[in-house]
């Protein structure tokens, strides 16, 4: 087990380097740093220091270690557009984002798992059929035509919920949440349910198709035939034979979510960290960019490895050969 | 007429025919890309001629709608007095272009690297597969929107605007070109092997020649599948960069950079101008799904 993790760790290093390479290059040759700070009346010999104090004449490799060393730090430098912090204008944003994403993975588990077992479960009843043909739909939607709809027919039609922002946040800390008042928690309703839908639709089609495979198998029948109830044959049993695929593929989802959050956050105008990317994106903000670029390759790789140590928890049969084999590829 | 009879022999066409869903997906399909590339012909108003526009047409709601709705304008008009319907067909053959054209980067790209890294091997095939694993950590549409940024600080944000068709399609061939890379290496890997390419080595042949004329033609069947599949995400991913506003311009819409225009006028209830490019949008796609969904079925030989 240690050999496993201390693998996918060195793993995630090698990730993580070379995306840093990629951001460290936007960063350093994609416009030039010293033009986004002064005006334009500095003369060329106040920019040649400049460009000296800030290290920028030194070889390549060192102004890399600096720059992964500042990132680890969470020194980002400046916005070319505001020329705040980028750590900060991150960090501040990071509380709306990270608390859209859970809901929207929440609403797509407890939704999406409890349809795909009774899918799973009696295949060929009307209502499963139509459920298998509203998630091809899904599938096919894009993330910002959902929302789109959404607020023409809740926010625009009915007038029931806000169509835009996060509502009411209360500070706690540095982190501003909407879980405690009832406008932000109204807020939350369509953004979660626009960035949840397709995993929804993805979690639904996988632990169906995972559960028919499993309702086939002997230790069903014995199951049946030592008489247990069908709750427990149902969950119990092929339920907990679905989860290790399950769990990979929610967990890898959880990494896309966030991503997604991009498109969600635009159409609901959601002050988070994709809006941010995005105006980041249309004025060619580098150093935005670039930081935004590292903090998602690090949450994919944390994502990732924790998806790995859950599959300890879940399937004995890794426990025992000590982990040498990996349950699935991706 | 031998080909004809071959055709309508052929294992393809009897699943086709006899499969509802496909046959109804590919009409859709067909009638969509007609009134597409038909558009100069067929569609009623020329949207983005300024001069035909008339303010006092504008914001008319659809004719099935309303009572104020005008038969010239069946599905409406937007603020600037465009006919929606029009702006559709138009837009819609944008996001084909876009969506063929970003196949086939990714498709060139794809294969010429996997040609090479399943041929060449050792460091070079090290290199790219490791580039592809990391791209594949990262969804499609972050890694198109992390290109779009970097073209954007290289040239101005003003002449962005007047090339931005290809840096989209090369933002999204970018992006896509992993699956091709990996399906045709791993094919590559298997055929090199085989005799006749040990043959075509020994009387002399360059690789080059060896990997385009002898191994490239056993690979076309899945890379064939994988496009397809990738048209719908193509349109969609185009779709989701104008709809964010750094795809194609409001001067040339697509069906994306459309949604996104009537977006603002949602608010205060004028749907139409949105909804209608989302709806050939969505069913667009869905239509092209299918199709790839059957197309991959059917050239499964263990399926089959």
């Amino acid at each position: 087990m240690l050999a496993f993790v201390l693998r996918r760790l060195a793993q995630s290093v090698a990730v993580l380097l070379t995306v840093g390479v990629v951001a460290f290059f936007m960063f350093r040759y994609v416009g030039d740093p010293i033009n986004a700070m002064v005006g334009q009346d500095t003369s060329l010999q106040e920019r040649d220091e400049l460009r000296q104090k800030l290290g920028l004449n030194d070889p390549a490799p060192i102004q890399f270690l600096r720059f992964i060393g500042n990132a680890a730090q969470g020194k980002f430098g400046l916005s070319y557009r505001t020329s705040e912090p980028v750590g900060r204008m991150i960090l501040e944003r990071m509380p709306a984002t990270l608390e859209l994403s859970f809901c929207a993975a929440m609403f797509s588990l407890l939704v999406g798992v409890p349809m795909g077992v009774y899918t799973g479960l009696y295949p060929r009843h009307w209502s499963s059929k139509l459920l298998q043909a509203v998630s091809l739909i899904g599938v096919s939607l894009p993330t910002f035509l959902v929302g789109i709809l959404l607020i023409l027919v809740f926010a625009v039609f009915l007038r029931l919920l806000p169509s835009f922002g996060r509502g009411e946040t209360v500070d706690i800390g540095w982190w501003s949440t909407n879980f405690l008042t009832t406008k932000g928690l109204l807020a939350l309703i369509m953004p979660s349910i626009t960035l949840g839908l397709f995993q929804l639709t993805l979690i639904m089609r996988l632990v169906r198709s995972e559960m028919l495979e499993v309702m086939r198998t002997d230790f069903i029948k014995f199951a049946r035939a030592r008489g247990l109830s069908n709750r427990a044959i149902n969950f119990g049993h092929a339920l907990k034979n679905t989860l290790v695929p399950v769990i990979t593929i929610a967990g890898l989802q959880l990494g896309a979510i966030i991503a997604f959050a991009v498109v969600t956050e635009t159409v609901f105008a959601w002050p988070g960290m994709g809006q941010l990317f995005i105006q980041s994106v249309q004025f060619a903000d580098i150093p935005v960019m670039a930081a935004y670029l590292m903090l998602i390759a690090f949450l994919f790789v944390v994502i990732n490895v924790i998806v790995d140590l859950l599959y300890f928890l879940v399937d004995p049969r890794l426990r025992s050969q000590g982990g040498a084999a990996r349950v699935s590829g991706h | 007429m031998d080909w004809y009879r071959r055709a309508i022999d052929s294992d393809i066409w009897w699943s086709f025919k006899s499969s509802t869903t496909t046959v109804v997906a590919a009409s859709v399909t067909l009638f969509i890309f007609a009134m597409a590339f038909l558009a100069p012909i067929l569609a009623p108003h020329t949207p983005f001629d300024p001069a035909t526009l008339s303010l006092s047409d504008g914001l008319r709601p659809p004719v099935l709608f309303s009572p104020e709705g005008d038969w010239s304008f069946p599905l409406g008009t937007d603020d600037q007095g465009r006919d929606v319907l029009s702006a559709i067909m138009y837009g819609t053959r944008l996001s084909l272009e876009v969506g063929f054209a970003a196949v086939i980067a990714a498709m060139l790209i794809g294969i010429t690297l996997g040609l090479i890294s399943g041929y060449v091997g050792g460091a070079i095939d090290a290199v790219i597969m490791r580039v592809a694993d990391v791209q594949l950590t990262f969804p499609a549409i972050l890694v198109a929107l992390l290109i779009d940024g970097m073209v954007r600080g290289i040239i101005s944000v003003k002449r962005h605007d007047e090339i931005a068709i290809y840096v989209v399609v090369g933002a999204i061939g970018l992006s896509f070109w992993v699956q091709y890379a990996r399906t045709v290496r791993s094919s590559v890997m298997v055929e090199k092997n085989k005799e006749y390419v040990q043959a075509a080595r020994v009387i002399g042949l360059s690789p080059m020649l060896i990997m385009v004329r002898h191994v490239l033609p056993n690979v076309t069947g899945p890379v064939m599948v994988i496009a397809t599949i990738n048209l719908g995400l193509a349109i969609i991913t185009e779709a989701t960069l104008s709809f964010l506003g750094v795809g194609l311009p409001s001067t040339e819409p697509s069906l994306g950079t459309l949604i996104r225009l009537g977006n603002d006028m949602l608010q205060s209830g004028d749907w139409w101008v949105s909804l209608f490019p989302g709806v050939t949008l969505a069913v667009l796609v869905l239509a092209v799904n299918l199709l790839g969904d059957w197309l991959r079925d059917a050239l499964n030989p263990k399926l089959r």
